[in-house]
């Protein structure tokens, strides 16, 4: 027994030892960035996502790289400083790394998390500690629906934003969709996708049966079994929320199949996939990219397109590949993160800003990002609304890139629910409130 | 075509894949008594390997000769089991031999922590696509569907593979030898036989067909990180199912956990994810060593 | 019973750890804790193996367990811990006393992947059920203690002192269990199961009371760790998190209760700070730390204390 003390002393003695804090510095604001490095959603979200918000901070630090207000250098001055924590192994690791970077690291601010199981479980936490955190990626409504925090804000739209959109896209274009299939993966992401889809269907084209709705295990890779079942029903559309590996991995068996030929195919999140699939992507399908994101961004042109095209250019540059959703969203919630720490330093009279004084600055905050205005619009300024658009897939055989054509903007009212009002519930409703001009 | 042959086929599609990404995993066990994780991490590396390959192959003027894909794919399995195969038996599991079963899945755990990140260091994040192999044996009409002419091909390849290590266990002269030091490896060695030798040859031949159904599996998907982790979790069932160590009980296994996959992606798509684990579970119930478990006599 | 040495061993390691709510900094008293209740989980694997059996599937209370303090909480505003203790126990209690005689009669690999199989449909079935959040999980609220609703430093301080209260007993029960007969007839087992039949006791009954107790531990390890996090999903009952369990188990071996907690607190000590200084290749720190362990170590730390109280014994 008194070995396990003296084991004990040692360990605590360990834990102690490990524990000098890093000093917080005024000239300097440290940033967490949590993102996937690792797994399936490194290479879909996590990676693009970090090289642009990599490519943004340098930017920023080097400062007058990008088009007003955003010419200041750093945040206010300041140095910005990033650590980056991988988010692969789950929603309990994510918290005691969160805890980690708050509490032993220092952090300034928390930017992260693509998994909506991971921004469910980071809020309570981070006000707990009362800890500046941002959201920049995750898609559960259920964050700000269920709950209210004070030191969480999410700096993208909802999921439901996503399948509004393009059930609106199908209706304005005149698709004819008297029935149809979902082929969606077999977690929360994948259900709710789903669970959003049929009730805007319901609302826009009441008479469409639902022939099938299909749910692969996340990660399964091989869809012949799911082809076969879709080819059999002949629904008019199918939609998919998949990503990554998956969709690019259903794409490839479906249109060897010549599942694209039978059935129209419409993907909620599906842009991210164009650098990857190129050619091997059929014309024709109708595609979403959670926002007025990537080529969606480049083809709309308007006030927004010297920022756009910052971002788009820069990236591309040291990159060597066209931008996608992810660091459209990264960008939208760092240069969010600029004009709070901006803003609330203006309050303040110039000193590094609080906590406190960051969550109260971002609050109803607006600022443009080359995805467009975003707005803190909802879940009493902590959730932000912003426009979103659907396109149709046609390759350029001169160009040899894939163009999206045939582009619709919803403004951002128009796709979202107001405030106040449950996401499912604005769905069962009939969408009251929507301004679609 | 009725519903049921659609079941069928598509059944035999997803079990025939089944069984080439777990007969390894079976003979592995079978000869060293060694659950190995890093099944799935040779299986991911195969296809990693195919699809590099596979891609110079028409880098430097396949396009002329297509084909010849076919032939970098199975090279590249080759390639990877004569690389990893000794690198891994001779490197590190030999000295776990007579260890505790549930610490050598340990050891290997470790290992497919360390593939997984080694694979990120040496290929990176960004997806791998071959899909030439793919649709260069067209289409194949069955009633109204279309079915790709590749699929048929991995049924092909599943039997042969099948057929081969069946084969060369039970009516070659080293099979015979491979089958005695799988009863008594003891015995074995003191009749003469290089067991040793034995467990790096059956080693070899599991990391064989791990990183061939990688290299099949690599046309028809886009290859990326985190593929591994979902194979070493279907092909564990179907081992436990048919019963581990035992070529049929695999073969057997793939079948019902395939068809009564597509049964369900048919007719009941809600029930998919646990389909496997409820066949699991229900042969377990009954057979408690799974369907074609040798018997052990206990040690008294 | 146990004798006045070990009572004041049992006290003495409370009233060190008890230091801990002081000295440490929070993050690390968060970590610990963590620990702590995994430790609970893994003092159950711990205890099959000393009857020669290893579940991979001790996921499946704790994920059970958290589940049932969070449904429950939920469901009822109850968010005394000691309450949600008792009841995620007594639900564990019910489950493992309904698959420990099912499980009783496998052995090595078979129990392994059997239970691996019963917590993965566990892992299913949760994440098909979105109306409890399906794989994106629950929140629960910070825990109170008997009345007492303490916020930040002292939250984590009250909860560090309550899960150090639970390990301290934990250990000292199951040390005891170890070294009654009952005990000591699974060790027996573990050596050759035939002859301890032949001497007239049941190895299946054996078998299935350390099952039971695993279920419990799991269940209360759970618990804990729902409330420290805040936050549950189905990923308790996945095999990643059941393996984990099991190499702690492995690090510390089946010779000594104390090891078990410090192994669990090393393997999440190595894991944060891999995490943080190699995101990009943690899984490969990870892997090779394993490797380390298993090759230095080969009885688990356990053996170090073992081996040293033999030689002290020799001298």
């Amino acid at each position: 027994m008194k070995q396990t003390i003296r084991t004990i002393c040692a360990t605590l003695a360990l834990a102690t030892g490990l524990s000098a804090p890093a000093m917080a510095q005024d000239d300097t604001f440290k940033i967490g960035v949590i993102t996937f490095l690792s797994g399936q959603a490194a290479e879909s979200f996590g990676v693009p996502a970090w090289n642009g918000g990599q490519l943004l901070i340098d930017m920023l630090n080097e400062g007058g790289k990008l088009p007003a207000p955003y010419d200041k250098p750093g945040f206010g001055g300041m140095k910005i400083e990033a650590i980056v924590v991988d988010e692969a192994g789950g929603a309990t690791k994510q918290v005691q790394e969160f805890r980690n970077l708050v509490q032993r690291e220092q952090v300034d601010a928390v930017v992260g998390y693509v998994s909506s199981s991971d921004c469910l479980a980071v809020p309570p936490v981070a006000d707990e500690l009362k800890a500046f955190t941002i959201l920049y990626d995750c898609g559960t409504p259920r964050v700000f629906e269920d709950n209210s925090f004070e030191y969480v804000f999410r700096t993208a739209a909802h999921a439901t934003m996503d399948n509004v959109g393009l059930a609106r896209y199908l209706k304005s274009r005149g698709f004819e969709v008297d029935s149809f299939a979902g082929l969606n993966q077999d977690y929360a992401w994948g259900q709710d996708s789903w669970a959003d889809f049929t009730g805007a269907m319901a609302q826009l084209y009441s008479d469409a049966t639902v022939k099938t709705a299909l749910f692969p295990k996340f990660g399964a890779g091989q869809y012949g079994t799911e082809i076969s079942a879709l080819l059999r029903e002949k629904p008019a559309l199918i939609h998919s929320s998949n990503w990554g590996g998956d969709l690019q991995s259903f794409l490839l068996q479906a249109t060897a199949r010549g599942l694209h030929k039978r059935t129209q195919l419409a993907l909620s999140a599906g842009d991210h996939v164009i650098p990857q699939l190129q050619d091997k992507m059929p014309d024709g399908i109708v595609l979403g990219a959670r926002g007025v994101n990537g080529l969606l961004a480049k083809a709309r042109g308007g006030d927004l397109q010297p920022l756009t095209d910052t971002l788009w250019d820069s990236y591309m540059e040291r990159y060597g590949v066209i931008p996608v959703q992810a660091p459209f969203r990264m960008w939208q919630g760092l240069l969010g993160l600029k004009m709070a720490v901006e803003k609330a330093m203006d309050d303040n009279g110039g000193k590094k800003p609080t906590d406190e004084e960051l969550a109260a600055a971002m609050k109803g905050l607006s600022w443009d990002a080359p995805s467009g205005r975003i707005e803190m619009a909802l879940g009493g300024g902590h959730q932000a609304i912003q426009p979103t658009a659907i396109g149709v897939t046609k390759w350029n055989n001169e160009t040899k890139m894939m163009e999206l054509v045939d582009i619709e903007y919803f403004d951002a009212r128009c796709v979202n629910p107001p405030e106040g009002m449950k996401s499912q519930d604005w769905l069962a409703q009939g969408f009251p409130g929507a301004q679609c001009d | 075509m009725d519903l049921f042959a659609t079941i069928f086929v598509d059944g035999l599609i997803y079990a025939a894949w089944l069984f080439i990404v777990s007969v390894g995993l079976t003979l592995v066990f079978g000869v060293l008594n060694i659950l190995n994780i890093a099944h799935g991490s040779l299986y991911a590396i195969g296809a990693y390997t195919s699809a590099s390959m596979v891609g110079a192959y028409f880098g430097v003027g396949g396009d002329a000769f297509p084909w010849g894909s076919y032939v970098a794919l199975i090279a590249a399995a080759i390639l990877v089991a004569l690389v990893m195969g000794p690198l891994l038996e001779r490197g590190l599991l030999r000295f776990f031999y007579g260890r505790d079963e549930v610490l050598n899945v340990l050891v290997t755990y470790a290992v497919f922590l360390i593939l997984e990140d080694a694979m990120k260091l040496i290929w990176g994040v960004n997806p791998y696509y071959v899909y030439e192999p793919y649709t260069l044996l067209g289409d194949v009409e069955l009633g109204s569907l279309f079915y790709v002419g590749y699929d048929f091909a991995v049924i092909a390849i599943a039997i042969v593979v099948g057929l081969a290590v069946w084969m060369s266990l039970n009516r070659t002269r080293t099979g015979k030898v491979v089958l005695a030091v799988i009863h008594d490896p003891e015995m074995s060695r003191t009749m003469g036989v290089n067991v040793p030798r034995i467990y790096l040859g059956a080693f070899v031949a599991g990391a064989f067909l791990a990183a061939l159904g990688g290299a099949v599996t690599a046309p028809m998907i886009s290859v990326q990180p985190g593929l591994g982790v979902n194979v070493i979790i279907v092909a564990f069932a179907v081992v436990i199912i048919g019963g581990l160590g035992s070529i049929p009980g695999a073969a057997i296994g793939a079948l019902m956990v395939g068809i009564s996959r597509a049964a369900s992606v048919h007719l009941l798509p809600e029930a998919e994810l646990f389909i496997i684990y409820f066949v699991m579970a229900i042969v377990l119930m009954f057979r408690p060593e799974g369907l074609f478990a040798k018997t052990q006599a206990r040690k008294i | 019973m146990l004798g006045m040495n070990h009572l004041l061993a049992v006290a003495g390691t409370f009233a060190v750890m008890a230091a801990g709510a002081v000295i440490l900094p929070d993050w690390a008293m968060f970590l610990i804790v963590m620990a702590l209740a995994k430790g609970l989980v893994c003092l159950g694997i711990v205890g099959m193996m000393r009857g020669g059996l290893v579940s991979f599937g001790q996921g499946l209370y704790y994920c059970a367990g958290a589940y049932t303090a969070t449904l429950f909480a939920n469901s009822f505003g109850i968010t005394d811990i000691f309450l949600l203790c008792i009841v995620s126990a007594v639900v564990c209690l019910a489950i493992g006393g309904l698959f420990g005689p099912l499980l009783a009669g496998y052995r090595g690999i078979f129990f392994a992947m059997l239970s691996l199989a019963l917590s993965m449909v566990l892992y299913g079935s949760l994440s098909k059920l979105s109306v409890i959040g399906g794989t994106d999980g629950l929140n629960i609220a910070a825990p109170t203690f008997l009345g007492w609703e303490p916020e930040g430093r002292a939250l984590q301080s009250g909860l560090y002192l309550f899960v150090s209260a639970l390990v301290v007993a934990a250990g000292a029960v199951m040390w005891r269990y170890f070294h009654s007969e009952q005990g000591l007839i699974a060790l027996a087992a573990r050596d050759n199961e035939l002859r301890v039949e032949y001497l007239g006791a049941s190895v299946r009954k054996a078998m299935t009371l350390n099952y039971v107790f695993g279920a419990v531990l799991g269940g209360l390890g759970g618990t804990i760790a729902a409330l420290a996090l805040g936050h549950v999903d189905p990923e308790f009952a996945f095999w990643t998190t059941s393996g984990e369990f099991v190499f702690v188990a492995i690090l510390a071996g089946y010779l000594s209760v104390p090891a078990v907690f410090v192994a669990a607190i090393i393997l999440e000590l190595v894991r944060s700070f891999s995490n943080l200084y190699f995101p990009n290749t943690w899984q490969l720190a990870l892997g090779v730390f394993l490797l380390a362990v298993i090759v230095a170590l080969p009885g688990g730390l356990g053996s170090l204390v073992d081996r040293r109280r033999k030689r002290e014994g020799a001298q």
